[in-house]
């Protein structure tokens, strides 16, 4: 697919989905060492249920980075200005999820030509884990 | 309850050296396919001088030095008990691998809902490099459930 271009791109225009695999607990051990997030509570079965939860759950990061991968799947990364989301609900072990993004604005930001993207994530239930929006430059 | 004394705390400064290894090992954990985020030649055919950190890398830098961690303990509040409310990242500048971030941090704000069943403590950040260039700024909302 072409990078997307300022005049090519329009209001409403749909990013291509990202479809992740279920969340396993391999997952997740192996996001707690990449990104240095070594809370115990998505690691450690003991620790999750000590602390009220059912079960590990996933960082709430592992999410945002597969937004993050939606967004330079679609316009190279040097072009991202901003990256906001607001975590919605816990991301659960066997949960599927889909990354989906839409061109909300165009507009200018600091004398550049931009989109504003409206992000979410969501499980294979329809259960909203994520949504927030991206500004992207655009030539 | 978190007492308010600490908004305005500064966090103790986080430095992170971008690692060509640590930036694939994340990769893997992401599941990036994307060639320039796994390969170096990839990445300097699209123009990177190395490797490039992913959009979210960046956060790393305050979790592998601990100090979030260390804030919340002198906070009071059990690990158990927080969620990620919110996330933001501004970006100024590319981060590569060979490339060094020192990120440091301030306590924006701490407040409550639900008559204190809710905390949420905010924080925001600065992330520059070996340069002393800005290459982000970050702002995060850990929400602790009493």
């Amino acid at each position: 697919m072409a990078a997307p271009t300022y005049d090519t791109v329009h209001v409403d225009d749909l990013l291509p989905e990202l479809s992740l695999p279920p969340v396993n607990r391999t997952a997740l051990a192996l996001f707690a060492g990449a990104s240095g997030d070594h809370n115990p509570a998505h690691i450690d079965i003991d620790v999750a249920r000590a602390s009220g939860m059912p079960d590990v759950f996933a960082q709430g990061m592992l999410g945002m980075a597969w937004l993050g991968r939606l967004l330079t799947n679609w316009a190279p990364q040097s072009q991202l200005r901003k990256f906001d989301v607001r975590f919605a609900g816990i991301t659960h072990l066997g949960n599927a999820i889909t990354c989906t993004g839409r061109v909300a604005e165009k507009l200018d930001h600091n004398g550049e030509r931009c989109v504003r993207v409206e992000i979410s994530s969501a499980n294979q239930f329809g259960q909203v884990k994520i949504v927030g929006a991206a500004l992207i430059a655009l030539p | 309850m978190i007492d308010r004394k600490w908004i305005g705390h500064q966090v103790g400064q986080s430095t992170l050296v971008i690692e060509r290894g640590r930036l694939k090992f994340f990769a893997k954990a992401i599941g990036e396919t994307n060639p320039i985020y796994l390969d170096e030649g990839a990445a300097e055919a699209a123009g990177y001088a190395d490797l490039p950190a992913p959009p979210t890398f960046v956060f790393a830098a305050e979790l592998d030095s601990s100090t979030m961690f260390a804030l919340f303990d002198q906070l009071g509040v059990p690990l158990g008990k927080v969620l990620h409310g919110e996330q933001g990242f501004e970006y100024f500048a590319p981060v590569v691998a060979g490339d060094t971030v020192t990120v440091t941090s301030l306590v924006k704000d701490i407040y409550d809902k639900r008559g204190g069943a809710l905390e949420f403590v905010e924080t925001e950040s600065t992330a520059i490099n070996q340069r002393g260039e800005t290459v982000a700024t970050m702002r995060g909302v850990t929400v602790v459930r009493n």
